[in-house]
Order: structure tokens, then C-alpha cells, then sequence
């Protein structure tokens, strides 16, 4: 950290208000993913964790894939909501332990994501083996169980491509991990 | 011994080994033979690229020296880099891109498993996020290798002449040095003996249903990429990797 970094955050600290936390859960649930824009870091389950700590917001974030190019972006969209509601200085935290798994995907995200046209991942990670058994992904326009994988990986690292062998749409499929 | 130092090789060791693996692959980008492959590539690389930050990125702290991941990256020479020799090598035809990727999955999976477990509480958090990507490239890569060598003929005369490419590389997967006899005695690492074994079962499995025969076990090879030496082809992959960083120091964004 630079000294003037320092002089800067220091000057935005303040004792925590009793609404903070709930208020600063509201904004990030309006920060969209950068490559899915129609769920939020909280319905990610990127966020993991709001305090505060020495007079500022502290922030928990835990990247979806090792590579994911997304985060660096994520982590400003973040910072920049927070500040232009008023929270000065947002401390953010890059965590990976426990790993980020696509368990944490809230009900109201996979329906969005289906909504938005990407099947959301199916059933949940303790439940299937990776190697072997393959679940049943639904066609996020039709619906139809008559689907099939045409590659492991698609548009990002997190999804699968697929097609509907009923109305022969492709889709990404948003992969259980 | 020092565990700190042996500890810096060896986070070296599973860095370089991606980021070589992860720039190899990109390689490919723009000329992959089909749509769908070259996303599979590309993804796969930039796991492995992201992987190889949290490795050097530790590895640069206990370092303590100044230097930071991207330094570690971008400005080492050829002498200081610790990736295994087997993910070094060119890429050569889809055949042998496809049997070096699966060489590498088939021990990286293994050696991450095990890792996840270890007594560093850093190294078990990297490993067990990197299981999940690696156990989808191991799926991928070994189906390959069952599609081309169970193939067409012209397929499988390929696989075949792919495995002398790239297997006497191989004995750096199977062999521990003392540095990680000594990590494995601190259960900071898993027992190489397992780690190669689940590896020699994994390739019998693949191979065996992609009709293809596994040579015997490598013993020996005159490198080692532990000691920083390595074949003729990582220099010249660095001074592609390495040239913006070096020519243009303070280059950003």
C-alpha cells in the first residue's frame, strides 16, 4: 500500500451504522455479473461475507474459476457501488478457501439464468460424480430432457456448450462445480 | 533442510507447470481444427494460467524478495524455470497436443487431490479449488485419447506415432528428488509413489480402451527441469511469452 492510499482510506472511516450491512447487501445485489448480466455477485454466491472492520466495509469475495478473467473486473464493479453509495474505502478481501461452488447459486439466480437463456447447473456437487455419470440438462428455451453436449467447455470457463435435439437451439449450460 | 526452500521449488514446479502448459495451449488460438476445440483449449489454458498466479503468487511471499507473480512470470530466464519438461514440448500435430494434455491432466489430478489435503493451509485452499477445473480437463483430454486412438485409421496411426514423442518425459512425473521427499515427510505433499501410481492406472484405463499400447515405464532422462534444465524448446516459448514485459518494462493496461 502507498502512503497516500493510507492518508485516503483513513480519512473515510467511520463507526459502523446499524443499517450498514443490510444496505450494503442491497447494492451488491444490483451488481451484475460482467458475463452474465442478469445475476448478481450475491446470487453468485461470489460474495461470501460483509463486516466492518477499522471504521470501513470489509468484503469477502471469492473468484468463481482460477482463471476466471472476470474477477479483477468484479472486484471494481464492487468497490465502485460501494463507494458511490456513500461507503468510503471498501476494504475487499480475495478468499478461496472454502472453493467457490456452484451450490451457492441462489434459487432466484438459476432462474434468472434460465431466463437468460443458460440452462443453470444441475443437481449439486456432493450429489454427482464429475467423471462418469452426466446429468440431465434441460433445454432453457423449450424445456425439452432431449438434449446433448457439444463441447465440455463453451463461452466462459464456468459453462458447457449444448444443443436441444427437440428445437435444435444451442445453449450454454452453466457447469456444476 | 530448509522446508522454505523446498517449498519455493516446489510451488515453482506447479506454477511453471501450468503457466508453460496454459501458454502452450494458447498457442492454438486461431488455428484450433474446430470452433468447439479451440474453446475447450482456451479455456483450459486460462485455468491453468489462473492456477499458475496462486501458485507464484505464494511462491513470490515466501520468496520475500521484491518480486511479485508477474515478475516471477515475466522475468525469469529459462535456467529459473521449474516446469516439467513434458508440458515444454510443441505441439506438434492434435494428436500429440491431445496425449501431452492427458499425460499432464492424468498427473495433475492425482497430485492436486493429494495436495488439497496438505498441511498448508494455502496450498490445500489453491489445490482444492484447482481439483474442480482439473478433474473436467483430465475428463476431456482422456476421452480424446479414447476418440483418436479407438478411431480411424489415420487417427490411430497418429496416436501412435505421438506416444515416442512425448513419453520418455514422463519420468519427472513418476520420480521424486529429495526436495520432495523431504515436503512429503512434512505432509506438505502427497507420496509421489501414490500420486505416480494413480497416474500409471489412470493411462492403462485410457489407453486401454483407445487401443493403444503403454510403453514401459521411463527411468531416465539426461535433463531435469528440476535443476533448470530443459530441452531446447522452452527458450524459445519464454522469448514469445516474455517479450512485451521485457521490451516494454513498464507496459500497463
Amino acid at each position: 500500500m502507498q502512503p497516500g492510499e493510507l492518508i485516503a482510506s483513513d480519512l473515510g472511516a467511520r463507526p459502523a451504522q446499524p443499517t450498514d450491512l443490510g444496505a450494503a447487501w442491497a447494492i451488491l445485489s444490483e451488481v451484475m455479473d460482467p458475463e452474465v448480466p442478469v445475476v448478481s455477485v450475491v446470487d453468485l454466491g461470489i460474495v461470501r461475507d460483509l463486516d466492518w472492520q477499522a471504521g470501513h466495509l470489509h468484503v469477502v469475495v471469492t473468484p468463481t474459476y482460477s482463471g476466471c478473467p472476470a474477477t479483477e473486473v468484479i472486484e471494481s464493479d464492487i468497490r465502485d457501488a460501494l463507494e458511490l453509495a456513500g461507503f468510503r474505502a471498501p476494504q475487499l478481501e480475495r478468499r478461496l478457501t472454502p472453493a467457490w461452488t456452484t451450490d451457492w447459486i441462489s434459487a432466484s439466480g438459476r432462474e434468472r439464468l434460465r431466463a437468460y437463456g443458460i440452462a443453470p447447473p444441475e443437481g449439486s456437487t456432493s450429489k454427482r460424480s464429475l467423471l462418469g455419470e452426466s446429468p440431465v440438462i434441460r433445454c432453457p428455451q423449450c424445456g425439452s430432457a432431449h438434449t446433448e453436449v457439444l463441447s465440455e467447455f463453451g463461452s466462459t470457463a464456468c459453462k458447457a456448450l449444448y444443443r436441444c435435439v427437440e428445437c435444435r437451439e444451442p445453449f450454454d449450460y452453466f457447469k456444476c462445480i | 533442510m530448509n522446508n522454505k526452500t523446498d517449498l519455493i521449488e516446489y510451488l515453482l514446479r506447479l506454477g511453471d507447470s501450468a503457466l508453460i502448459q496454459g501458454q502452450r495451449l494458447c498457442q492454438w488460438c486461431g488455428k484450433a481444427p474446430a470452433l468447439e476445440e479451440e474453446l475447450a483449449l482456451m479455456n483450459v489454458g486460462l485455468d491453468l494460467v489462473g492456477q499458475a498466479r496462486h501458485w507464484l503468487e505464494y511462491a513470490a511471499e515466501l520468496l520475500d524478495d521484491g518480486r511479485d507473480a508477474d515478475h516471477l512470470a515475466f522475468r525469469r530466464d529459462e535456467r529459473a524455470y521449474r516446469n516439467l519438461l513434458l508440458v515444454e514440448q510443441p505441439n506438434g500435430d492434435y494428436a500429440v497436443t491431445l496425449l501431452k494434455q492427458f499425460l499432464y491432466d492424468a498427473w495433475h489430478l492425482p497430485v492436486l487431490t493429494g495436495l488439497s489435503q496438505s498441511s498448508d493451509e494455502r496450498i490445500a485452499g489453491i489445490a482444492a479449488k484447482a481439483v474442480k477445473e482439473v478433474t473436467y480437463h483430465l475428463r476431456r483430454s482422456g476421452e480424446w485419447v479414447e476418440r483418436l486412438g479407438d478411431g480411424t485409421e489415420e487417427s490411430h496411426r497418429r496416436m501412435l506415432a505421438a506416444i515416442p514423442e512425448v513419453w520418455r518425459f514422463t519420468v519427472e512425473l513418476i520420480a521424486a528428488d529429495d526436495s520432495e521427499q523431504r515436503l512429503c515427510e512434512a505432509g506438505i505433499t502427497p507420496d509421489i509413489a501414490t500420486t505416480a501410481a494413480a497416474w500409471q492406472a489412470s493411462v492403462e484405463a485410457i489407453f486401454a480402451s483407445a487401443t493403444l499400447p503403454v510403453p514401459t515405464a521411463p527411468n531416465y532422462f539426461y535433463l531435469d527441469a528440476r535443476k533448470g534444465l530443459h530441452t531446447e524448446h522452452l527458450g524459445i516459448l519464454l522469448a514469445e511469452m516474455q517479450f512485451l514485459p521485457r521490451a516494454y518494462p513498464d507496459a500497463t493496461w
